[in-house]
């Protein structure tokens, strides 16, 4: 097969299997003058890239149609980088190994905010013009989606469109108006992009307008056409039964981070934390029938040789009929020695029961995410975890074998005092003591391995914490540096072991995920002077950022440090994600007073999510 | 019942390393429903080896992995199923049973046989001159350390064709001589800088001895 990068080339950099594509499951096809060929990026490298389930379902539901050709594109490592910059080797897709700008459609999908250094990149090396403005017809049309799609503004001047939503219900009217346009023999770019913008759930960033106030609040936004629409409303997929799903999933060569099956279970969360995105955005749960996934199961390890499964969804334990889906793939994973992994599954009898049955709890560790460590601050963020249920759930883990812990907590949330922190490593110590009080001397196999971890909160659009101020970094530091130093105070101190990370990163991700479209300047400021790979701890460096807003005069505490009020604009509200803003701000408020809500199984809130007209929403 | 599988490795799939490559097969024996074997323990595995690791960025024509069965089937059927979700590239040569006493590829590999062609031209006239030196001594370094050694009596035997040289070397686990090392030395020989990137390695074939002879590692076993 003729590949893009001579051997030369291969031969030098790290990993040259992340650039030759040719892996079983792949799709090739004939290519002709009617096939739409769209190149599908994941802006990380391959073995970040090829372990997204979203992505994998776009590629199967794309090349499911006869007259696409969906290809793989991910971003070349820092060395493979150098060489294209420095040889001016364009970028390629894998499959064909063809020029990314020979394509039709490049679509980006945007799991992070800390990738969009890295969109940048493969505009770059693709050679397609950074702005939508500068592109002409034979461009490829450049395409984002994904949850930062929630918030497209601060990367809006690099796409020509948005899809907002879930992919499965709309890209084949956009496909097939492309393809009307294409072979009228006279497609206009903007022609195209206009009419594209009609569609449900696409947002053409280019033809609508922003205005700011004085104090740098959004006064006005709304389409240049009078035909376009004023709010995007997301596209949702409501029947996930008869969605596209993957049944040959492609078997990379390299070990990516889920080198493994992936079963989506169910969509969206019932559970309502206050600072989770995805709790909100993927609103209402929708469940994939137990029958219908074992079938997909089945299929999915049958093709790809797979020596492990793993189920995904927000909140396993929410899904309805887990113990039969688990029983089922415990039966056929012992016949075909299929390793079976459980994320996201909350400590109970039952997850106990079953984790004993498919792994190793000798190598296996508990893990919990209260976020908080005071019940005051779960209430707060709406976690409805007690301080009871994590005790409890260690204890029986202790009694059946466990011996390591995993915690995770979130430094800087709304209304924190130093006592709420505090409340983390005396938590920690509790767990500890418990141990110790449990299981006695004679049984134990050593000390009891408790390891807390801590991010730093980042207010996301569409949260009830989208108004909140986000922490500066001195007071994420020195919060960090409180709890390590409450840790070591501890009796059981030396049970327990404290993680936390720098904050610039976090700073950076309040200021991209809330930001507005002024911010692109800076976005392609720091590209240009070697910010790349920033989700990366080995290559993110702050000083092209720092030098970015200071030569571009974009102050960053505007965008993080400030409290929004509730009547200001903001720059995503223009996208209707079917929860109500009037839902949120309750929230908020509810928030500032520790009050919880109830989960949508238990109780219907009154989202505004029950207008898609299924899901949980018309279970009660 | 434990089988001896050769295969190739070609094309772009020299890039694959070669944990991957075992990934790979792991992988391929359960698309194509091979009853293999798996090893007894908390996380079974399948009982599966491979005879030497080829370089990255190297092809080759003659690889072998043993592994075990628990049932039984064809060579035909084997190599049907296996061809029928193999990768482009990797090729399933032969699949045949193992005597009882027969050593494992990875203990019984002695030599290999290489082909060595070059992207930058070399003189290779000099390799015969290059060879009847009295030692060809390198610098050979492994994790620990570097020692000086004499490489000579570990170059079994070579041919130089129009415009590439092939070698017989001695490699398992005891000064194992990758077709680089010679190479180097070659080239310091005559007096030009060295570029491992430059050279395109393809492995023809590995084998063991028997009395006298080497033989190969696929002349063990029989068709089932
Ligand atoms: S409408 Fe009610 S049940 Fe539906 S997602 Fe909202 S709160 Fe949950």
């Amino acid at each position: 097969m003729h590949l893009a990068l001579t051997d030369q080339i291969l031969k030098e950099v790290e990993k040259p299997a992340r650039y030759i594509g040719g892996e079983i499951n792949a799709i090739h096809k004939e290519l002709c003058d009617a096939m739409i060929r769209f190149a599908m990026c994941f802006p990380d490298i391959y073995e970040i890239g090829m372990s997204h389930l979203g992505a994998q379902i776009i590629y199967a539901m794309l090349n499911e149609r006869e007259d696409v050709w969906c290809e793989r594109v991910y971003s070349p490592w820092t060395d493979l980088h150098k060489i294209m910059k420095e040889q001016k080797i364009p970028l390629f897709a894998l499959e064909s190994q063809d020029p990314v700008k020979d394509f039709d459609f490049l679509g980006i999908t945007l799991q992070y905010e800390m990738c969009y250094t890295n969109v940048l990149q493969i505009l770059d090396l693709s050679g397609i013009s950074m702005f939508s403005a500068d592109r002409n017809n034979d461009d490829p049309v450049v395409i984002g989606g994904g949850p930062c799609a929630y918030n497209p503004e601060p990367i809006a001047d690099f796409f020509d469109l948005f899809y907002i939503g879930e992919a499965e219900t709309g890209y084949d009217a956009l496909l097939d108006l492309y393809k009307t346009h294409k072979m009228s023999g006279k497609f206009d770019r903007n022609e195209f992009l206009h009419e594209a913008g009609k569609l449900p759930g696409i947002y053409a960033p280019k033809f609508y307008q922003t205005h700011y106030g004085a104090d740098h609040t959004l006064t006005s936004f709304k389409p240049i056409y009078e035909d376009l629409p004023h709010t995007i409303k997301k596209a949702v997929c409501m029947d996930l039964n008869d969605a596209p799903y993957i049944t040959k999933p492609i078997v990379p060569y390299l070990k990516v981070t889920q080198d493994r099956a992936t079963l989506e279970i169910q969509r969206g969360c019932i559970r309502g934390c206050r600072f989770c995105q995805a709790g909100m955005i993927y609103r209402p749960v929708r469940e994939r029938d137990e029958k219908k996934l074992e079938t997909l199961a089945r299929e999915m390890l049958e093709n790809s040789g797979h020596e492990e499964i793993s189920l995904s969804s927000l909140s396993s334990s929410d899904y309805s009929a887990l113990p039969e889906l688990v029983n089922y793939l415990i039966e056929y994973a012992g016949e075909q020695r299929v390793n079976i992994s459980l994320p996201s599954l909350r400590i109970d009898a039952f997850s106990l029961d079953v984790m004993r049955r498919v792994q190793d709890i000798r190598k296996s560790s508990l893990t919990f995410a209260p976020e908080a460590g005071s019940q005051r601050m779960r209430n707060v963020i709406n976690k409805g975890l007690t301080q009871e249920d994590i005790l409890k759930g260690a204890g029986d883990a202790f009694l059946g074998g466990w011996t390591r812990v995993k915690l995770y907590f979130m430094l800087g949330l709304p209304t924190e005092t130093d006592e709420d922190l505090l409340a983390i490593p005396l938590l920690c110590n509790e767990i500890a003591k418990l141990y110790y009080e449990l299981i006695p001397k004679e049984q134990r196999k050593g000390r009891v391995q408790i390891v807390a971890s801590s991010s730093f909160f980042v207010p996301k659009p569409f949260t009830p914490f989208q108004w909140a101020a986000m922490d500066k970094r001195e007071d994420f530091l020195r919060k960090a540096a409180f709890v390590n130093h409450a840790m070591h105070e501890q009796l059981n101190a030396r049970s327990i072991k404290y993680n936390w990370h720098d904050a610039s990163v976090s700073e950076l991700e309040g200021i991209l995920a809330r930001g507005d479209r002024r911010l692109s300047a800076v976005l392609l400021y720091a590209y240009e002077h070697g910010a790349l790979f920033d989700a990366w701890t080995e290559t993110f460096h702050k000083e092209p950022w720092d030098e970015a807003f200071l030569k571009t005069g974009i102050d960053p505490a505007y965008y993080i440090h400030r409290e929004r009020s509730t009547d200001e604009i903001l720059p995503w509200d223009f996208i209707d994600i079917g929860v109500t803003r009037e839902y949120l701000m309750r929230e908020w408020e509810k928030a500032q007073n520790g009050v919880t809500t109830p989960n949508c199984r238990d109780h219907c809130n009154g989202c505004g999510a029950a207008v898609f007209g299924g899901g949980i929403c018309y279970a009660h | 019942m434990r089988i001896r599988m050769k295969f190739s490795k070609r094309g772009s799939l020299k890039y694959i390393g070669h944990l991957d490559t075992m990934r790979y097969f792991q992988k391929l024996m359960r698309r194509a429903g091979i009853p293999i074997a798996y090893s007894n323990g908390m996380s079974p595995h399948q009982i599966m080896s491979f005879a030497l690791p080829l370089g990255i960025g190297d092809e080759s024509v003659g690889e072998y992995a043993d592994i075990e069965l628990t049932g039984s089937v064809s060579s035909t059927d084997a190599l049907a199923a296996l061809a029928a979700c193999s990768a482009p590239g990797i090729e399933i040569l032969s699949f045949k049973a193992l005597p009882d006493d027969a050593k494992n590829a990875m203990s019984s590999v002695e030599a290999a046989d290489y082909e060595i062609g070059f992207t930058n031209d070399p003189d290779l006239s000099a390799f015969s001159t290059f060879f009847a030196q009295n030692e060809i001594v390198v610098l050979k370094k492994t994790k620990k350390s570097e020692n000086m050694i004499d490489i000579k009596p570990f170059i079994f035997q070579y041919r130089v064709a129009e415009d590439r040289i092939f070698l017989r070397l001695k490699c398992g686990s005891v000064n194992n001589t990758k077709p680089e090392l010679v190479m180097d030395a070659f080239y310091q020989y005559l007096g030009i800088d060295f570029d491992e990137n430059l050279l395109k390695i393809k492995r023809l074939d590995l084998l063991t001895v028997n009395g006298q002879d080497f033989i190969s590692l696929n002349d063990i076993g029989l068709e089932i």
